[in-house]
This record gives C-alpha cells, sequence and structure tokens, in this order.
C-alpha cells in the first residue's frame, strides 16, 4: 500500500499492523533523545487547503522524529489565492522532489483525486466530511494502550455526526475491530441514511451514558451555527454537553475522549476537562507515534514495492 | 486531565503477532532446505562454548549485558544468557535486551521479512557495560551495522562484541564477529535457516 486515504482501505489487519509499528515508535519517542534516522533523505510535503496547526504540526513533529525532511505548504500563504489549480500545486510541489504528501482540504475526496496525480505516497490528514484516518489511528491507539479489547466495547459517539469526517472514520475503524458503536446526536446533525454507517443511533445522551465504554465527544463547529442546526451552544450543551452529573453516571473505567480543540462549555464542561478518564492529551501524545507509523509504512512499502521479487 | 503519555504498553500481548500483509513486504518464498549442519544438541554446545569464550574474554560478567538482533538473534541472545547464567550465576542473571536495526538502515523497505519494525527493548543502560550483540545469521554485516548505531544511540558502552551462531562469509563492510558458533561456507545464492532446533542450509524457491 502506497497511500492511505480511508479507514476502509486498511481493514482491521492494516489496523493492527499501524498499532504494531506504532508501539515500536512509542520506544522510539520515550527515548532521552527521541529520533531515528529511518527516513534520512525523504522528504514529506504538508500541504494543508484547510486550517489545522495540530494535525499538520503532529505530522512534522513526526517526520521530524524519523529524520525525514519537511516542506511545509499552506494554501493560505500560495498561489492557490492566485487562481493556481490544485493540479498543478500538486505537481509543482511534487517536481521539488518529495516522497510523501500529507494532504488536509476541504474537499471531500481531494486526496483520492491527488493520489491518482501524484508519483509521491498520499496521506490524507483530512478531507471534506469524508475521512481523517490517522485520527482514527491514533483513538484505536490510545484505547489499546489503555488495555481495552475491541471485541464487543461500547462506544457512544457524541456531537454533530453529519459534517465529521471523524466520526466516520472512527466508526469504520471501531466497528472493523469489533466494537459496539452508538452515534448520539438531534436528528438535525445526523447524515440522511446515517444507519448505512453501521452504528445504534440515539438522540438521548443520558440513556447510553450507564452503557458506555468510551465516550467520545465530536466538535461542535460554531462556523455552523448559522444554519439553526440547533438552536444555541447553550441549549445543546444542555443536551448532549458532558456535564458533571452526566459525568458521575459514566462508569469509573469509562475513557472520556475528543479530537480537539476542545469548546469548553460546549461539548464538556470546564469542570470535566480534569477528569482523570479523560485522555486528550493522551491522544495528542499519541498523534504523533501513530504518523511516524504511518509515515514510516506507506514510505516503507513504497521502497519494498520497487524491490524486485 | 491526566498527562501520562501514551504508554509503550502492550507489546507483549500475545494476539498481536502480525502475520496480515496489507503494507506489503518482500516477497517471500518458500525455503528448502537441503542439509543440516547444525542439530539442537549442536546449537546447545556452541552457545555453552560461546558462553566459556565470553567469560574468559570479559573476566568477570558484573558489566556483560546480552543484546538480541531482531528478529533472529533474540532466541540467540537468550540462549546465550542462559548458558552464562549457568557458567557463573550473577544476582538477578545476565540483563538481555533486544534492539531491531530497522531504523537504521540504509535499504529501508527492502529487507525480507515483515516491514513492520519490533519493539527495542532495552530496559538497562548500556553506557560502561561490555555489550555482547547476538545475531543468529552474519553474512553481509549490514545489519550488524545498523545494529551498531542502533545500540548507541542509547550511550556509549565500553565495547561492544559480536557473537553469531552463523558466519556463512560474504561481508561487504568491514566487520568480523568475537565469537562464532559454527563458521559455514555457503554460496550467495543459498540460504541459511536458523531455530534452535537446527540450522538448515538449502534455497529460496
Amino acid at each position: 500500500m502506497t497511500d492511505l486515504l480511508t479507514i476502509d482501505q486498511l481493514g482491521p489487519d492494516g489496523i493492527r499492523e499501524v498499532m504494531a509499528c506504532a508501539d515500536a515508535m512509542a520506544e522510539v519517542c520515550s527515548r532521552p533523545v527521541p529520533k531515528v534516522p529511518a527516513l534520512k533523505g525523504r522528504t514529506v510535503a504538508s500541504m494543508f487547503f484547510e486550517d489545522s496547526t495540530r494535525t499538520r504540526t503532529s505530522f512534522e513533529t513526526a517526520a521530524r522524529r524519523l529524520s525525514a525532511d519537511v516542506l511545509n505548504f499552506s494554501a493560505s500563504s500560495s498561489s492557490v489565492n492566485k487562481g493556481e489549480s490544485l493540479r498543478d500545486t500538486v505537481e509543482t510541489i511534487e517536481a521539488m522532489g518529495v516522497d510523501a504528501i500529507v494532504v488536509r482540504h476541504r474537499s471531500s475526496g481531494a486526496p483520492q483525486q491527488i493520489a491518482r496525480w501524484a508519483d509521491a505516497a498520499v496521506i490524507n490528514a483530512g478531507d471534506g466530511w469524508h475521512a481523517h484516518p490517522t485520527q482514527s489511528l491514533l483513538d484505536v491507539y490510545t484505547i489499546r494502550a489503555e488495555g481495552r479489547s475491541f471485541e464487543g466495547l461500547r462506544i457512544g459517539i457524541v456531537g454533530d455526526i453529519s459534517h465529521s469526517r471523524v466520526a466516520r472514520s472512527n466508526i469504520a475503524a471501531y466497528l472493523a475491530l469489533g466494537a459496539e458503536v452508538t452515534v448520539v446526536a438531534p436528528p438535525t446533525l445526523l447524515p440522511p441514511h446515517v444507519e448505512a454507517l453501521g452504528a445504534s443511533v440515539s438522540h438521548d445522551l443520558d440513556a447510553v451514558l450507564a452503557e458506555t465504554d468510551v465516550l467520545y465527544l465530536l466538535r461542535m463547529q460554531r462556523e455552523r451555527m448559522d444554519q439553526a442546526l440547533v438552536p444555541s451552544l447553550g441549549e445543546y450543551h444542555r443536551a448532549f454537553g458532558l456535564t458533571l452529573d452526566r459525568a458521575k453516571s459514566l462508569s469509573g473505567s469509562a475513557l472520556i475522549m475528543h479530537p480537539g480543540p476542545m469548546n469548553r462549555g460546549v461539548e464538556i464542561s470546564p469542570e470535566v476537562i480534569d477528569d482523570p478518564r479523560v485522555r486528550v492529551l493522551n491522544q495528542v501524545t499519541n498523534g504523533v507515534i501513530v504518523r511516524m507509523a504511518v509515515l514510516y509504512l506507506v514510505l516503507a512499502s513504497t521502497a519494498s514495492d520497487g524491490v524486485a521479487s | 486531565m491526566t498527562t501520562t503519555p501514551g504508554p509503550a504498553s502492550d507489546h507483549d500481548t500475545p494476539d498481536e503477532s502480525i502475520d496480515s500483509n496489507v503494507f506489503g513486504r518482500r516477497q517471500q518464498r518458500a525455503f528448502v532446505a537441503r542439509t543440516l549442519v547444525l542439530t539442537g544438541e549442536e546449537i546447545q554446545r556452541a552457545v555453552r562454548r560461546m558462553g566459556h569464550e565470553i567469560l574468559e574474554r570479559n573476566a568477570s560478567l558484573d558489566d556483560v549485558v546480552v543484546i538480541g538482533l531482531e528478529r533472529g538473534g533474540v532466541p540467540i541472545a537468550r540462549a546465550i544468557a542462559a548458558a552464562l547464567d549457568q557458567i557463573e550465576p550473577t544476582a538477578g542473571g545476565v540483563p538481555v535486551g533486544s534492539v531491531d536495526a530497522s531504523f537504521h538502515r540504509d535499504d529501508l523497505g527492502s529487507q525480507p521479512g515483515s516491514i513492520i519494525p519490533a519493539v527495542t527493548q532495552l530496559p538497562f543502560a548500556v553506557d560502561d557495560r561490555h555489550v555482547v550483540l547476538c545475531d543468529d545469521v552474519l553474512f553481509t554485516g549490514r545489519t550488524v551495522r545498523a545494529a551498531l548505531d542502533a545500540v548507541t544511540d542509547f550511550g556509549r558502552p565500553r565495547s561492544i562484541q559480536l557473537a553469531v551462531l552463523v558466519d556463512r562469509g560474504h561481508r561487504e563492510l568491514p566487520i568480523r564477529p568475537d565469537y562464532v558458533g559454527k563458521n559455514l561456507p555457503t554460496a550467495r545464492n543459498e540460504s541459511v535457516r536458523v531455530s534452535l532446533d537446527g540450522v538448515e542450509i538449502g534455497e529460496l524457491t
């Protein structure tokens, strides 16, 4: 495999391969000098056509820990604003000699299109409402690092399912590993044909809390508030936010996760953020580890594809 | 909010043995054995002899640590450490670790077998110790070259010594073993398969 575009493309075996590789990367990250020369001489371009500080920083940190060179391209300061087409932009970057391209784009399917044009390995760092595979892989790693088995694990995903690539990729990853997934949202934030995602659906957070092993809160995208999908952020918080009372009805061994950035007082109450069950910073740490694994596997498998059998 | 970093965690969970092939590996060819060159018993004898040589050379086991090269060298390292413990028991035994040299190779992704690296496990400091690096087969020397870099990333050993069960020749780098189980002249296109039950010479088909 030379591109990572979706979770479906990996399947359970591919997810486990990434996890096994991530274990080796976690060891590297635990060293006093967390750096190895594995990708020395390779160049990783991060092409972010949509703002994202944390995902870009995470990928670039991962690339540097493997000694790759990093070429940073952000659309806001680029020729995209001068009207250059996506294809011309990609071909220009590739002509500089890059081995992997990490793509974030507001349009679903953009990384797939770029993968068709580019010889370099393409890694999807989030496209539209479609997919965000490395987020799901780091979430799987975080749950697995707690010693939890996915078989029968009850995972609740709360929030704007409709506009969330994180939700789509995470549902795919959790189901592939045998977990039971429930999406919890008001009807206005569920996509049409939600049942096609393969998860159970609930509109009542209180009803599912006691039966949840992992509570995954999605970011409420403030920029969507003008679409009147929820009456107000305060109303959303009362119905679907993790309040102190709701945190009490969640099991003591449950995990609370969030892809960040968190809206305090919307998805989660400020007083719950310091709850010992919250794993948000572990997710960030594991993001670097898992992205190291993905960069390594994609580039190593590209190299081995070129070897005569 | 907890700030504990994600643990290096459950890499020793048994259900995680990876034999799938989503990210690809170099084509696996079947090994056809032609000659058995060492029996399991002979391997045990060779390992014991190497243990005596290690003790003779280092005078004491106090500062000796044994490190196996993933993946074939790890059982050899354990066997050598067990032999050392039998010859001269020390408190707690000789420390044994393992190193995966994949991250230090100069041929990313093109070594045979899985491209998924093993977890390096060095639960002890290597500074000022005598490191006995163990592998199953010494061939071109390129894995050992990578392993020297991998080990020295962890500190500055007083010495690094190389123990191999089989030296099959064909070196491409100025690397020589300090302890050898068996010198085995081979043709370049032959293949050597090693387990603690026996060493076979044959071909990949």
